[in-house]
């Protein structure tokens, strides 16, 4: 029994219990499911061994949608327990490990999956490629980081959850003051997610350099996918740091060193400083995708060429350099001389100049335009002033010497939900409406998704603006009750009000999907919004080869300009095409992964060395096989381009 | 003969050789810690250069801008991050 003690929970609760009761039936219900219909081998085939990168694309955009339901749950929780004064919802360690698992899983395993997701099924088209450089890679890098966060999603029911916050800092996240396994899951569930995120960036670096159609030189790319380029140009150069950090409170933690130790030569700060040197990068690699989207969409329903596409992408260039030189401002209070946080604040404020140029640029862009008011629009019109608010109050919280008032309050947690809510959410849910015609073949009803529109916006309003008039008056963040004397009653339930709807807001998402798959008519054609770029020139949904020929680029906006000015963009003949064949090794691989990470997380040296050991063979294995893909005959590509209706030649 | 014989490759490694012995220089003879490190750090980066160059042919292919442009780029980054490490947790306490 001495074995199965280790992966008791540290501090169990009726709802934790009933947590595991849960899992358990929706697991046994989605296997019985699954068996029921005779559906594995359909699973298996087209869906868990499948390298096609929209395939790839719509599963990472599910667990990221799963995702966000498991870290909602976890954000109303806390809104609940803190809407009224000496709350007794949720004790202090369970409020905090809420607080950790909301912040790991949206940042993580939501919106990476999210911005991954979409780069995956729309970066290929948008360059009139056939699939990404490196499909078996892709779908390797999408198992890893499935299995990452299924171990993190397990750590609340197996052994505890990370306590820590989702920074982690040490020394509260050592084995002295973390005592439960939690943190260890934390190391090894990033560890494992974060390998595949930084396969995905080399993918993407290779597949935007070296795959575009002809005449799409690097100027005329659309500029979702400028903003994947550079996103991915900084997830190489930052992911690393973050590997490293890990491994290093692994060895804390786990092999007893120092590194981040207070005592014997070890420096506890130094893990802040590592992470922080990953985390704000990681914050524009979360950003500058939504950035190009909102620039697709506006685009779009303005019916006008992007304003200023050259400066765009300088201003882009310009804040991945600039991401790497602020990371300082998130510990403006450690105690640095003046001169230091000086650095720091100005490289700070001057990612405002650029940030600036972009929203001048979009306001230009729906200057004089023939705007069209759709779901994905209006999110991107709420994005501009609300996203501006939030950055204001990230220049006042760039003022080191005003920071000590504002660090560590909730007007801190007010100010980055204001940029990541509008900026990154409202443009992954805008861009799944805008792309959802080209992934199913149909669209979302308008009329359900504007009322979630308006659930979300005003939802997103009432929860977090009261933040910064509570944190202004010495709320601190992460506390997981107050007094009723502090007076932080009255606005945290406002917050709470704004949390409800949110969470409605959502919920109407996910009945218009039901709704619309029902009801929504299939005839839409290729090009239901009046787009203008690559993606929009092939059928919905997409066949599994993208274009039965390779298109031929002239302009920025080459499907618009094709349809303006008579561009042919399809010149070629059909030939027979080449495609990656499917293969089971990368769910394996990942598996393998999952029991590496978790014999780890509990110290299952057996374990640990199996599956290593599995997982290198998995490597030799690979290495020595030989798959030269497969063809698509000519034959076979009319006789879909003709359920289409007509090959596009 | 010439035009087959690889001169500048066997040139490299043996000047890889070279640095090779001058790091572990370090180890066997009797000198100050600064002087080690200094001697380290200066043999890993040459190193790290002719492998890249020469073995690794980073200048021979039509991507040469692209691959220089990155190289450049995470030089840039690691000086950052080394440095702007020591000014955030050693120097910049007055």
């Amino acid at each position: 029994m001495e074995f199965f003690e280790r992966f008791a929970i540290p501090h169990p609760s009726p709802m934790i219990y009933a947590s595991m009761v849960a899992i358990g039936l929706v697991t046994i219900a989605i296997i019985v499911g699954i068996s029921y219909f005779k559906k594995w081998g359909y699973l298996w085939n087209e869906w868990l061994t499948t390298t096609d990168h929209k395939r790839i694309g719509i599963m990472y955009i599910i667990s990221a949608l799963l995702m966000l339901f498991r870290g909602g749950a976890d954000a109303v929780m806390m809104r609940l327990q803190t809407a009224v004064p000496e709350n007794t919802f949720l004790d202090a360690q369970h409020y905090n490990e809420v607080f950790t698992t909301h912040g790991v899983v949206m940042i993580f395993f939501m919106a990476m999956a999210f911005i991954i997701g979409l780069m995956n099924y729309i970066i290929p088209l948008q360059i009139g490629a056939r699939d990404v450089a490196f499909p078996r890679l892709n779908a390797l890098s999408f198992w890893l980081y499935f299995a990452g966060a299924m171990l993190f999603n397990i750590s609340f029911v197996i052994g505890g959850s990370p306590d820590a916050g989702w920074t982690n800092y040490y020394p509260l996240a050592s084995t002295d003051f973390s005592t439960s396994v939690g943190v260890n899951y934390y190391n090894w569930a990033l560890q494992i997610s974060g390998i595949g995120t930084l396969m995905s960036g080399i993918n993407f670096i290779t597949t935007i350099i070296k795959m575009r159609a002809p005449g799409m030189t690097l100027m005329k790319m659309p500029m979702f996918v400028w903003s994947a380029l550079i996103t991915n140009i900084i997830i190489v150069f930052a992911f690393p740091v973050l590997t490293i950090a890990l491994l290093m409170g692994t060895f804390d933690r786990q092999f007893g060193t120092f590194f981040f130790a207070s005592e014997n030569g070890g420096m506890d700060m130094m893990w802040a400083n590592l992470f922080w040197i990953w985390g704000h990068p990681e914050v524009y690699i979360l950003i500058l995708p939504a950035f190009g989207i909102y620039s697709q969409i506006i685009a779009t329903f303005s019916e006008r060429n992007l304003y200023g596409y050259t400066s765009m992408v300088v201003s882009m260039v310009a804040i991945s350099l600039l991401s790497f030189l602020v990371w300082v401002h998130h510990f403006f209070t450690m105690g640095h001389d003046a001169m230091t946080n000086s650095i720091f604040s100005i490289t700070t404020m001057a990612i405002a100049v650029p940030t600036g140029i972009k929203i001048f640029n979009w306001l230009l862009t729906m200057w004089k335009g023939k705007i069209r008011f759709t779901t994905p629009m209006l999110y991107s019109i709420a994005f501009i002033p609300l996203f501006t608010i939030g950055g204001v109050t990230g220049v006042m919280l760039a003022i080191a010497s005003a920071d000590y008032q504002y660090h560590n309050t909730m007007f801190l947690v007010a100010h980055f939900h204001n940029v990541i809510i509008p900026g990154v959410v409202f443009a992954m849910i805008a861009g799944l409406i805008y792309w959802w015609p080209k992934m199913f073949g149909f669209m979302l009803n308008e009329k359900i998704g504007k009322w979630a529109f308006w659930f979300i916006v005003v939802g997103f309003c009432f929860s977090f603006f009261p933040m910064y008039i509570t944190g202004l008056d010495g709320q601190a963040r992460r506390m997981y009750t107050y007094s009723e004397a502090t007076g932080f009653g009255p606005l945290s339930m406002l917050s709470f009000f704004g949390a409800s709807l949110l969470a409605a807001g959502f919920a109407i998402i996910v009945y218009n999907i039901y709704y619309s798959f029902r009801n929504a008519p299939r005839n839409i054609g290729d090009d239901p919004w009046n787009a203008r770029s690559l993606e929009w020139a092939t059928h919905n949904p997409v066949p599994e080869y993208n274009f039965a020929v390779t298109p031929e680029v002239v302009s920025s906006e080459a499907l618009w300009d094709a349809k303006k000015r008579g561009h042919n963009l399809f010149k070629d003949k059909i030939e027979k095409i080449h495609m990656p064949n499917n293969t089971g090794w990368p769910i394996i691989m990942a598996g393998l992964f999952f029991v590496f990470g978790f014999s780890f997380v509990f110290f299952i040296w057996a374990g640990v060395i199996l599956s290593g050991l599995a997982i290198l063979g998995c490597m030799a294995y690979r290495s020595f096989e030989k798959d030269d893909g497969r063809y698509i005959s000519v034959e076979e590509i009319k006789e879909t381009e003709d359920k289409f209706g007509g090959a596009n030649e | 003969m010439r035009e087959l014989f690889p001169m500048k490759q066997v040139n490299g490694f043996i000047f890889s050789l070279l640095l090779t012995v001058v790091a572990l220089s370090v180890y066997f003879l009797e000198m100050s810690f600064q002087a080690g490190l200094t001697i380290l750090t200066v043999t890993a980066f040459v190193q790290a250069g002719v492998q890249l160059i020469i073995f690794m042919h980073a200048g021979e292919g039509e991507d040469k801008k692209t691959i220089y442009a990155s190289l450049y780029y995470g030089i840039f980054l690691a000086l950052v991050t080394v440095f702007g490490s020591l000014l955030a947790m050693v120097w910049g306490y007055l």
